[in-house]
């Protein structure tokens, strides 16, 4: 019986056998790159929003507190976005005819609110709590970065799951004293106390910062 | 006769298969978080307004305000205070209290200074109150201000009332002593402005 295979058909099996094994690779490096890409995770992503309301102007401008108008984010899992009359509160007198501002003048007269659209949107399965994160040290620098500079807010970090885990199992670099919580461009690795100390202080016990129950149920 | 029970299965199957595809994400299931929107409710909002007269389950119910601090003065409720004021107050009033914050820079009307007779002769209450219910062009803080931050911020507003107005009269033997050894030139005019500070 002849020789079915050609000579080079050794040549070729070993090559698919090592491209195949090689793109196999490839493929699992192309899909974490993508998994971690701005367009997936949503950094920088920029909702068009119904008043085009500037994080810059009013932090680093007027020197407002970021609990002035997120008055829950010590008290409840969710920061709070302000009803419009805490708006009103200063734009009763100021820029009171503004036409950027005819939105929420409108909210108010009507008693509707204002429909801002989420920057920040965790999947479903994930229980974020504010209050527990801004009473044990962590600023909310380390998950909205510099909102301070930002004239419509966006998404800076990547909010994927290997992003949370890299602080919940290394959280002292990122604590800071309960007095610079909303303090913005704060190095907590040179500006403040040292993290272990601040851990102890906030008694902080790193071996349940990642069980799947703290952050999924 | 095998073969089309084939075909059927493997129809099933891709059947199953795609039944998947039109499943809502995980990431976004049916429920609503908090705020989001609700069509088909009053005011496409899933959050619903509490009745009038709400009162959360675990607040103290007041039914009458005290006229003074009804809890105890400590060195932990004016700092609480001091941090709830710079937050809420102090963008129109400053953090020293005269009444010129950045708010008022900008072309808000000028809240009166805190440092005048009329306001430190007036009793704590009306701090308590001015917050509750608002005064003039000054809105009520009273869904952003819990009662006991209230009384913080009024205690704090009195300290720092002293700290511009703090009279040789007010210090014992021993701080006067003290003062006149710091610095003898500034005896007589002893104002704490270590509070103060903007």
């Amino acid at each position: 019986m002849p020789q079915i295979f050609p000579r080079r058909a050794n040549s070729l099996v070993s090559m698919a056998l090592w491209g195949g094994a090689f793109g196999v690779v490839i493929l699992i490096l192309v899909a974490i790159t993508i998994g971690s890409s701005a367009h997936d995770t949503g950094v920088f992503t920029t909702p068009e929003q119904p008043v085009p309301f500037s994080h810059e102007h009013h932090v680093s401008g007027l020197g407002l507190d970021c609990q002035y108008c997120h008055t829950g984010v010590e008290k409840s899992d969710f920061a709070g976005l302000p009803p419009t009359y805490t708006c009103m509160t200063c734009h009763s007198q100021l820029w009171t005819n503004a036409e950027m501002l005819e939105p929420v003048r409108q909210s108010l007269k009507r008693d509707e609110p204002i429909e801002w659209v989420r920057v920040h949107d965790l999947p479903d399965f994930t229980y974020f709590s504010h209050r527990a994160h801004v009473n044990n040290g962590v600023g909310c620098e380390s998950c909205h970065g510099r909102v301070d500079e930002m004239p419509i807010t966006s998404q800076r970090k990547p909010l994927t799951m290997q992003w949370c885990l890299s602080c919940h199992r290394n959280p002292e670099p990122n604590l800071r004293p309960s007095d610079k919580i909303t303090t913005m461009g704060y190095d907590p690795a040179k500006d403040g106390i040292p993290g272990h100390e601040l851990l102890e202080r906030y008694a902080i016990r790193k071996d349940n910062l990642t069980e799947c129950v703290t952050c999924h149920r | 006769m095998s073969r089309l029970a084939g075909y059927l299965g493997l129809l099933v199957g891709l059947g199953i298969l795609l039944s998947g595809c039109d499943q809502e994400p995980m990431t976004n299931q049916p429920k609503f978080e908090t705020y989001e929107a609700a069509p088909r409710w009053p005011d496409n909002q899933s959050a619903r307004q509490p009745v009038a007269g709400t009162v959360p389950r675990d607040a103290p119910v007041e039914l009458t305000v005290s006229d003074n601090l009804p809890m105890p003065l400590t060195r932990e409720l004016l700092e609480r205070g001091q941090a709830q004021f710079n937050v809420y107050c102090s963008p129109c009033h400053a953090r020293t209290g005269y009444g010129n914050g950045m708010i008022v820079q900008r072309g808000f009307p000028a809240p009166p200074s805190f440092h005048t007779d009329r306001l430190r002769n007036a009793p704590l209450r009306h701090f308590y109150d001015v917050i509750t219910d608002g005064y003039g062009v000054m809105y009520s803080y009273a869904d952003r201000v819990p009662p006991q931050d209230r009384w913080a911020i009024a205690a704090y507003i009195q300290a720092l009332q002293l700290s511009q107005y703090a009279r040789l009269d007010d210090l014992t033997e021993e701080q006067r002593a003290q003062l006149d050894q710091d610095d003898p030139a500034a005896a007589g005019t002893a104002t704490s402005a270590e509070e103060g500070h903007q």
